[in-house]
């Protein structure tokens, strides 16, 4: 199996040893023997790596294919996970999980309310750093002027993945290393 | 994608001809005429039952003729369709996606999942309908498919080799696709099963063993080269270190410590060179120690040439040693393998600089792809919403720190967006930003001055002896200079305060001026190193003058012997020996680039490593909370630390013409660098306040890097072609320049017509052209770029007027 996920992932081989073994600590003792387990969201979110992740939750959701939308990973998920947050992994592929993990309502446009829920999460939880409502209001102005190129008022995929290629920093700080 | 969609569009409009599957039927076109009407009626049928199916399903037509192609084919046949119905679906799914979003992803999901079962039911169907005619008609078109499979068209052949190839690329891309796992292997069976079972087929007729041999040639390539690639990446030093400290600190300070990964490897290589070409040549098979005057302590020098501070000073046996220019034999080739160490040296001095310059340009010209080329600040904001979070941060120390940094830069952006229209008072700030640049530039010409001084100094010393002085004075110039960089900086920083600079702006300024001032230092030194040489060669002409004298008088002595074939042996010691200029160069890198580690590690240790024990310890008993007001624990600087390492190289790269031994030092200080930098930043820092990077990309870096290569190898370049070789030291001793050797090498070992060709080529009537084409290109090439530019800016332009007609 090893010899697919080389092919479908950005993962060298011993990357993925090591993130079966990180994967399978996590594992509830009785679901071991399960054949494809799958580990809840709050023990994915124990992981040093996501532990102060202002993004953990939606990561969670993005990645998961459960059927309940609970946000829980079975191993192929987590792969997917690492691979596009890899430091091999192309631009397209990092852009795109970014716009997924960034529209916090998935529905496909960043609009007023996900940006507004993403400023939040990078300005921390405590109320002093947080923004004023009319710095909010002022910065979503300034970045819809900036990326929305067909003026409707939300930030697609296109438009978004046009303005992460001309950032410098975006593949360096999107990577994540177990 | 659309190449196979368009496949299925000819397929289908043209009629089973061009169908692969079943482009058998048509080899016969006189037989089954009548057959293929009634399979074509059949074939209506079944399309319209397809069409309402896919029409509840919302896809588009093409999966109708998917749907009729399948069901009128045998069973190999139909396979093969489905494969490649699936991976057109799986195309479709994607281009939906990127279309839509997610909603649209799951339905199409759904929708595949729905003509899976219903396919299934299909096949129930169509067996169920078959009629017997049918049935043998195709079974009577399986054997004639049987027999004919081997007779392909041409025009087939180059179909059914592009769907191949359309899978394979499939394959090759399929970890680029942003499908979750379970589709990506589906995916990626069906396809591999696809290309091996027409692979086979593609390979009939002459070239098939060949074919199969190359296919199976490239899958073991494919096989090493992944295979390759994870040895690779295990090999790689400190990564689990750099790890750790980006999860601490983020990505700004780990990328000091990879920029010093880099160097080493760099390190390592000019090291192999200088050392298995020069040093054990030179060691193994030249003459050994003590058979020539040049590689003999002499007699003067010899009662201290073991003690530990002269060794540590490298004068005595280390002097005396591979490890410098003047040990080296001008003998043409040595042992028995004819190595021919002068041309060796030569090379490998010129292959260093020419392998650093290639590298350099390498490294540079990757980030320049990777980033897109270019400082844009059209999109500020959006870059600091949705970049500026560090994914490799796992500290909630660091975290929080992240938090603060993100919400002061939002808030101090819409600060300056709304004060950008406001009016300043410009004239103060411009005067008082020339005031601290005239401050700036006194203070670089006191270092400069300071600098030439301590040197000039220093040379009196050596005259009247170095044994009459202290410690101080014979490592003055070292300490000076190590001390100038390290406060002149600070000096810098404060004069700083005056200019109101964006903090950005400020730490570019603060860099260029730290890169003027070790610049400034380091071509001082050389001037001062000028002068010395230049008295050396004065010296020089006494000593060969001294030289007859000498020898007449050991003549004199035993005048009963034929003096014509007398060789009075004399202990080499005892030989008076010429300056050696080459040496003392060598020799003055060496102890600068000693004395510059030494400091830095001292610095470090006490900076850093003692403030934070001061601080951690006292803290109990002292007035005020030292952790959080004055001096609290120290910030790792990224920037200084980045420039100290560029000029250190600086340093080797001017003096391993001349010291061989200095990559190898390099190495071992780099090697010793990394692990005591790691702990100390482990140990001793805490996360940065305020993360400003000097430019968005590594390149500022790789450019400094650039300039100082440049610039540390013309003094170099200078001295070998200007100044004449010592006499009676070094490889190039007895000749009149030291690239003579090339000149004799192409005389003496290369043919006739070799040597005439390279005086044609190095004729001025032919260079000069060569350099004027050059420019040319060099115009040529920058006003293409230009013009590209601003064709881009066109295209954002109209892309953001076409746009608006469309939302109204």
């Amino acid at each position: 199996k090893s010899f697919y996920d080389c092919e479908l992932t950005f993962l060298t081989k011993q990357e993925i040893l090591l993130a079966h073994k990180r994967f399978t600590e996590l594992v509830a003792k009785e679901d071991r023997n399960d054949p494809s387990p799958r580990v809840p969201m709050s023990k994915i979110l124990t992981l040093p790596e996501l532990k102060s992740n202002p993004f953990r939750k939606r990561i969670c959701h993005v990645f998961s294919t459960s059927e309940s939308k609970d946000g829980s990973l079975t191993f192929e998920d987590f792969l997917d996970l690492l691979s596009a947050f890899s430091d091999s992994a192309t631009l397209e592929i990092k852009s795109h999980y970014a716009f997924r993990i960034f529209d916090f309502d998935d529905d496909g446009t960043l609009d007023r309310g996900d940006l507004e829920k993403l400023v939040n999460c990078l300005t921390g939880e405590t109320d002093d750093t947080r923004l004023t409502p009319e710095e909010m209001k002022q910065l979503i102005n300034n970045i819809l002027e900036e990326s929305d190129i067909d003026k409707d008022g939300t930030v697609n995929l296109s438009e978004f993945q046009h303005v992460i290629s001309r950032s410098p920093d975006f593949v360096s700080s999107f990577k994540i290393v177990l | 994608l659309f190449h196979i969609g368009v496949d299925y569009r000819n397929l289908e409009e043209e009629g089973p001809e061009v169908d692969i599957g079943s482009k058998v039927k048509e080899e016969k076109p006189k037989k089954g005429q009548a057959r293929r009407s009634k399979a074509k009626e059949k074939k209506k049928v079944l399309r319209e039952q397809c069409e309402e199916e896919c029409r509840q399903d919302e896809e588009a037509p093409k999966c109708s003729k998917n749907h009729r192609n399948e069901k009128a084919k045998t069973e190999e046949r139909g396979d093969f369709k489905r494969k490649t119905k699936d991976s057109c679906d799986e195309e479709r799914n994607h281009i939906s996606s990127e279309r839509g979003g997610t909603e649209e992803r799951a339905h199409a999901e759904k929708n595949m999942k729905a003509k899976k079962t219903k396919r299934k039911k299909e096949k129930l169907v169509f067996s169920c309908l078959s009629s017997s005619s049918e049935s043998e008609e195709l079974s009577a078109d399986e054997e004639e498919s049987q027999e004919e499979k081997d007779v392909l068209t041409q025009e087939e052949l180059e179909k059914l080799k592009e769907a191949v190839e359309e899978k394979k690329k499939l394959i090759a891309n399929l970890r680029g696709k942003p499908w979750p796992m379970s589709k990506k292997l589906v995916t990626l069976r069906e396809s591999q099963e696809f290309v091996e079972k027409y692979e086979g087929a593609l390979g009939k007729g002459k070239g098939r063993k060949l074919y199969a041999y190359k296919v199976m040639m490239m899958k073991k390539w494919m096989k090493f080269q992944r295979d390759f690639e994870n040895f690779r990446t295990a090999c790689i030093p400190w990564e689990m270190k750099i790890k750790e400290i980006e999860s601490h600190f983020g990505s700004s300070v780990a990328s000091y410590f990879i920029f010093l990964r880099w160097m080493y490897g760099m390190n390592m290589i000019l090291f192999g060179l200088t050392f298995g070409l020069v040093m054990v040549p030179e060691a193994l098979m030249g003459r050994p120690y003590g058979s020539m005057p040049r590689k003999t302590v002499p007699r003067s020098e010899q009662a201290g040439a073991m003690d530990f501070a002269v060794l540590w000073d490298f004068g005595g046996y280390a002097q005396y040693s591979v490890l410098f220019y003047g040990y080296y034999n001008n003998q043409r080739a040595i042992g028995w393998l004819k190595f021919r160490m002068p041309l060796s040296y030569f090379l490998v001095g010129v292959g260093t600089v020419a392998y650093s310059y290639m590298v350099v340009i390498r490294t540079m010209a990757r980030n320049a792809n990777r980033d897109g080329g270019g400082d844009d600040t059209s999109f500020n904001f959006s870059w600091k919403m949705f970049t500026s979070w560090d994914y490799l941060i796992g500290n909630p120390e660091t975290a929080d720190n992240k938090f603060a940094s993100i919400t002061t830069s939002f808030k101090e952006s819409i600060v300056e967006e709304q004060e950008s229209h406001k009016d300043e008072n410009i004239h103060l700030t411009r005067f008082l930003r020339v005031l601290a640049n005239f401050l700036v530039l006194c203070c670089l010409a006191g270092s400069g001055y300071l600098i030439y001084f301590v040197v000039r100094r220093s040379q009196k010393f050596a005259l009247e002896g170095l044994e009459n002085y202290g410690w101080w004075e014979r490592n003055e110039v070292n300490m000076v200079m190590s001390l100038l960089g390290m406060f002149c900086p600070m000096l810098f920083d404060v004069i700083s305060s005056l200019e109101n600079y964006h903090p950005r702006i400020a730490l570019q300024w603060q860099l260029g001026r730290i890169f003027a001032l070790f610049l400034g230092n380091l071509y001082t030194f050389i001037i001062a190193l000028m002068d010395e040489i230049n008295l050396k060669r004065r010296e020089e002409e006494v000593v060969k003058y001294n030289m007859t004298v000498w020898q007449a008088s050991l003549y004199n002595g035993t005048v009963d012997d034929n003096s014509t074939t007398s060789t009075i042996p004399v202990d080499p010691a005892d030989v008076p020996r010429g300056p050696c200029w080459e040496t003392m160069v060598g020799q003055e890198f060496v102890r600068l680039i000693v004395s510059d580690t030494m400091t830095t590690y001292i610095t470090l240790l006490i900076g850093d490593f003692l403030r934070a024990v001061f601080v951690r310890f006292f803290n109990y008993c002292w007035c005020w909370d030292l952790e959080y007001g004055f001096p609290s624990y120290s910030e790792f600087d990224v920037s200084g630390n980045v420039l100290g390492l560029i000029f250190n190289q600086g340093m080797i790269w001017m003096g391993a013409f001349y010291a061989p031994c200095l990559p190898a030092l390099n190495v071992l200080r780099l090697h010793v660098s990394m692990y005591l930098q790691c702990w100390a930043v482990m140990c001793c820092n805490v996360p940065q306040e305020r993360v400003f990077k000097a430019s968005g990309s590594n390149n500022f870096y790789m450019a400094m890097l650039l300039v100082i290569l440049f610039l540390s190898t013309l003094p170099a370049i200078y001295t070998i072609v200007s100044i004449p070789p010592s006499f009676d030291c070094g490889p190039f001793s007895g000749k009149k320049r030291m690239y003579d050797v090339i000149q004799e090498t192409l005389e003496n070992d290369f043919p006739l017509w070799f040597g005439k060709v390279f005086s044609y080529a190095s004729n001025p009537g032919l260079v000069l052209p060569f350099i004027l084409v050059m420019i040319l290109a060099i115009y040529y090439l920058q006003s293409t770029s230009k013009t590209y530019k601003a064709a881009n800016m066109d295209l954002k332009k109209k892309l953001q007027t076409v746009s608006l007609p469309i939302t109204i």
